[in-house]
């Protein structure tokens, strides 16, 4: 892709001291780091440190209280998710997030709704079929039946759907068995290579910082690390705090 | 025997206008987790748009199926643009209020809609246009059939049949489901949600609409509180067929026109309109999830 390459290091999502309450509880605050274009950037850190809450911030799902979000240099943190989703940022969002009263088919059709260019939606399925053959076996059967494995695999498939530019995952190993996680880890480089800028939330610091380009590191709703992935792994605070040594 | 499906020929009849009014009733719950309780009203508004416009195009004189099919799309549009502004107007300010609020707000604006109706159109009952008048009855096997009957089935049958087909079989119906399912999620989708639900509205009170129109044709007397009781009964048809879903809601609508049927035939007609309760009652007691309806997981 000739464009994303000569497009390479344009900063696609920036963070700029952005802070989002839920009631009295601030969730996250000051929070500011930024994403270039064909990166993958992991958000780590553990539960309730905010990581989800900034995901949300950028889909449009709660509203900055203060500082704001920039998408290519346009302010979206005061958009409604479904004109977010338009410009091309799609999300698998946290617990898989799958509609289980549809089937897969449906599942994927939706992920479709805002697709640049509806011609295309046969292509794509093949395209998430190639990349999930388990999906094609199972289109017709309700997306409650799936495992868990299956139903993160259609929740990326989904998000695929919409031809994203900005990949935005929640959590995608939460809950799954370890060769399914090496699996779906396996698949998100792919997708990066791919061309597509990946934004990953993770608990899983170890394993995200090893398919990342930059980490950054949340602590109670601040931004206490970042930094290219590498370094965060080889940094004393990062190992102590996440990876248990 | 010929009694028997005499009474059957009647509740199937009355239950298809329940089940027209309960399926918005059924469509509004499962989007918003919301009793729209000014619902019933939406019915008596179909009814009176039906009876204006018949009167303005002179069907009265001139009754023909087209007269009712005409009246019958007017009423659906009138009603549809009402549950868009009662939608817009009373309940889409309340979105992130506590749902007791909103259902607060339904009972005003049912409240509200009766005594406008009383205001504009005058209190007492108005005679509703014998738009189509098929002349004597038909007979089969002895059944005798009020053709009205017949006609209203039909055009219940297919109304349903298009909702159904909008539901399962259409870009905007996998909207609705999956606003359904969850809002946020569907939202991250890029389905502009509000307008899902205004839609919803718009499908559910077109339904509600032709069921007053249908229903001032069997009973031609119509009154501003007359949405009160059939309100109330599709509520119960939509419960009893476990409310969210929609095929419970026509399951539950014709059980209800079928049993009320028999209750005036073989036990008591003054007990025809408490059976309505003692379902309700039994069925919250015992099955409160309805006929058709599933738990939901409670979301996170």
């Amino acid at each position: 892709m000739a464009e994303t390459a000569s497009k390479a290091g344009e900063v696609l999502l920036k963070f700029e001291d952005v802070s989002v309450s839920y009631g009295a509880i601030q969730a996250i605050r000051n929070v500011s780091f930024e994403v270039k274009r064909g990166e993958i950037v992991t958000l780590i850190g553990a539960n309730g440190a905010g990581k989800t809450t900034s995901l949300r911030a950028v889909s449009g799902l709660v509203r900055c209280q203060s500082g704001r979000v920039t998408y290519r240099g346009e302010v979206i943190s005061n958009l409604p998710p479904h004109l977010i989703v338009r410009k091309r940022i799609c999300q698998a969002p946290e617990g898989r997030g799958i509609f289980l009263n549809l089937s897969v088919e449906e599942n994927l059709d939706l992920g479709a709704w805002a697709a640049p260019d509806p011609k295309s939606y046969d292509d794509d399925l093949a395209h998430i079929f190639d990349l999930f053959p388990r999906l094609k076996e199972r289109r017709k059967q309700n997306a409650g039946t799936l495992s868990g494995g299956e139903q993160q695999m259609l929740a990326i498939g989904r998000a695929l759907m919409g031809h994203p530019d900005l990949l935005l995952l929640d959590e995608p190993s939460l809950g799954l068995a370890p060769q399914i996680i090496e699996k779906i880890f396996e698949i998100v480089q792919m997708i990066n290579r791919d061309g597509k800028t990946v934004l990953l939330v993770e608990q899983n610091a170890l394993q995200a910082l090893q398919i990342a380009h930059q980490g950054v590191v949340l602590e109670t709703g601040h931004v206490t690390l970042s930094g290219p992935a590498r370094q965060l792994l080889a940094s004393d605070e990062v190992r102590k705090a996440y990876l248990g040594e | 025997m010929i009694e028997f499906f005499q009474h059957v020929v009647n509740g199937i009849s009355v239950g298809s206008t329940y089940a027209l009014i309960a399926l918005g009733y059924t469509m509004v719950f499962g989007i918003l987790q919301l009793i729209n309780f000014a619902h019933g009203e939406v019915f008596m508004l179909g009814a009176f748009i039906g009876m204006y416009s018949s009167r303005y195009f002179g069907f009265g004189e001139h009754p023909s199926l087209w007269a009712l099919l005409a009246i019958l799309a007017l009423a659906m549009v009138g009603c549809a643009i009402m549950g868009f502004l009662i939608e817009r107007l009373a309940y889409r300010p309340l979105r992130r209020s506590p749902r007791i609020n909103v259902l607060i707000t339904a009972v005003g604006v049912s409240l509200f809609l009766q005594f406008s109706g009383q205001l504009l159109f005058g209190s007492d009952p108005k005679f509703f246009p014998q738009v189509f008048q098929p002349s004597g009855d038909w007979t089969l096997g002895g059944v005798r059939f009020n053709p009205l009957q017949v006609i209203v089935f039909c055009i219940s049958i297919v109304l349903m049949a298009i909702l159904q087909t909008i539901i399962f079989r259409t870009r905007l119906g996998r909207a609705m489901r999956a606003v359904s399912f969850n809002h946020d999620l569907a939202s991250l989708m890029g389905i502009p949600t509000n307008a899902v639900i205004s839609y919803t509205f718009m499908l559910g009170s077109a339904l509600a609409g032709a069921a007053g129109v249908l229903v001032g044709l069997i009973y031609p007397k119509i009154e501003p509180l007359m949405g009160t009781m059939p309100g109330l009964k599709a509520f119960v048809a939509a419960v009893l067929g476990g409310i969210g879903n929609v095929t419970g809601a026509v399951v539950g609508a014709l059980t209800l026109g079928l049993a009320e049927a028999f209750v005036v035939a073989y036990y008591a007609p003054t007990f025809r309109d408490a059976l309505a309760f003692i379902i309700l009652i039994l069925i919250l007691l015992f099955k409160p999830t309805g006929l058709f309806g599933t738990r939901r997981t409670e979301k996170v």
